[in-house]
């Protein structure tokens, strides 16, 4: 099992620890609710270092990047990044990831899902003998940390060269922070309640300086390490996808709702495919639903119709700590994927009653 | 940990006292701290069932988790407050988190179950 910088601190701090994509990572801490409710309120720090970064350089990088992202990295200036997908020869989805444009027509970054990082290192690698680009796989010496919430960027303001709190969404700046040069702050993240990500370089203890500057500013101010358990919930009340649970290399984007994220205005691969789908519509569809009756939806369970009949699966649910109900995500046969239809989960050989409602959950 | 001295056992990290031939039982306070949040806890009433046999699932926010009968009898209430707070499971293991009533088959069962020194043992 791989540490990331921050392991010693989260262990130190009596975080129950669990296995991750081969990393010892915190779950949580105080207890989930806690922590899900300390993020939706205030501020929560959540290492994520164990995602991977892979570094795209050269005149080939845009057309490299193009080729196997299915949105439109053209359209990125520098300081801007999007959410992509990298799609296989069936139109399936082999990683959800982010695209950074470092520098136009020259630099960019592909942030991707740690469990996904060697598969999708080849994947690219295996296109990149037509193009030629310069690829520089940086995870191991990188670190993330998602600083999220609403008081978020006003807590490290302090600490940052540059201007944070007018940050637009998607947008990032190098600068200094905690007296760290070189670090890429981004407005974006993965629970919905505003804040940023920080990119660095473990070097010269780097990791160790701005974990103790962000809780030093932090504590007073009620910001808490947050672990995966809270992530969790935190992206399925806003219905993000999670890979591995609601999209993997058989769910296609337009199945998986990533339409707006998919653009047949440019070539990638499987575009033929997706662009058929499209055309001629798709057998499932992942929809959002919401428990009616007491009950909370979980991974696999299967989802009927009121004859008794599968017509789905559940990829991801919980009880929900903002809306205190069981809320999920799953695929289910076109023509039920209605939003209003009421949906049953089996629960221990029960019929539990649901409706499929629109994403985001939480409004 | 708090593993009080009045109660019994159980590997699967269950709590039982007994008073004359009806027995509370609920989840310990390692059971509960491993678990984490508690949401949700689903048990029915008026089962008869042998010892060790699932009587119910406790949910946490990640997790679902079966409830292990300790002894074997007939559960004749469920903790109607855990309804709507599921949450006194982790505030108050052995007290107002307690979740069955159980009119026990054979009252011997019960001292034959762990004492808390042995349980203190099992999970220390």
């Amino acid at each position: 099992m791989k540490n990331t910088p921050f392991t010693q601190f989260h262990i130190a701090l009596g975080a129950k620890m669990a296995e991750f994509a081969g990393y010892n990572m915190p779950i949580s801490y105080s207890g989930i609710n806690d922590e899900h409710q300390t993020v939706r309120t205030n501020a929560g720090i959540f290492d994520v270092s164990h995602m991977g970064e892979f570094i795209i350089k050269g005149p080939q990088a845009l057309p490299l990047i193009q080729q196997v992202t299915t949105n439109d990295a053209s359209k990125l200036t520098k300081g801007k990044a999007q959410y992509s997908c990298l799609t296989n020869e069936q139109g399936g989805i082999v990683d959800d990831l982010i695209v950074y444009c470092l520098e136009e027509n020259k630099a960019y970054m592909l942030v991707v899902n740690a469990a996904n990082i060697e598969k999708d290192w080849n994947w690219i690698a295996n296109f990149n003998k037509d193009f030629g680009a310069e690829m520089h796989n940086i995870s191991d010496k990188t670190c993330l940390l998602a600083i999220q919430g609403p008081n978020a960027t006003k807590i490290l303001q302090p600490l940052a060269g540059a201007d944070i709190l007018n940050l637009p969404y998607y947008s990032f700046i190098k600068t200094t922070f905690a007296g760290i040069d070189n670090v890429l702050i981004s407005a974006t993240g993965y629970t919905g309640a505003g804040g940023i990500e920080i990119y660095f370089e473990d070097s010269n203890d780097a990791a160790t300086t701005i974990w103790n500057a962000i809780l030093q500013t932090g504590t007073p101010q009620g910001l808490k390490p947050i672990g995966l358990g809270a992530r969790d919930t935190l992206r399925l009340e806003m219905g993000y996808c999670l890979y591995g649970n609601d999209i993997d290399d058989t769910t296609s984007p337009l199945e998986a709702g990533l339409g707006w994220i998919t653009k047949f205005t440019k070539e990638f691969t499987a575009k033929s495919i997706l662009h058929e789908q499209k055309q001629n519509g798709i057998q499932k569809k992942l929809v959002g639903f919401e428990m009616i009756d007491r009950g909370i939806p979980r991974h696999n369970y299967l989802i009927k119709n009121e004859a008794g009949e599968t017509i789905g699966h559940v990829t991801s649910g919980t009880q929900s700590p903002s809306l205190n109900k069981g809320i999920g995500m799953g695929y289910v046969q076109i023509q039920h994927a209605t939003l209003g239809n009421n949906i049953f989960i089996e629960i221990r050989n029960s019929l539990v009653k649901a409706q499929i409602v629109k994403m985001p959950f939480l409004s | 940990m708090n593993f009080p001295a009045n109660l019994r056992y159980t590997k699967d990290h269950e709590w039982i006292v007994l008073n004359g031939d009806i027995a509370t039982i609920g989840i310990t306070d390692f059971a509960q701290s491993e678990l984490g949040d508690i949401v949700y806890v689903d048990i029915a009433n008026h089962q008869t069932l042998p010892a060790e046999a699932v009587f119910g699932t406790v949910e946490a926010v990640k997790t679902v988790s079966d409830l292990f009968l300790p002894v074997a009898g007939t559960i004749i209430e469920v903790n109607a407050a855990l309804e709507k707070q599921p949450e006194l499971v982790n505030t108050d293991p052995y007290g107002e988190g307690w979740m069955i009533k159980l009119k026990v088959d054979n009252p011997a069962d019960v001292e034959k179950l762990m004492d808390a020194a042995a349980y203190e043992a099992l999970v220390g």
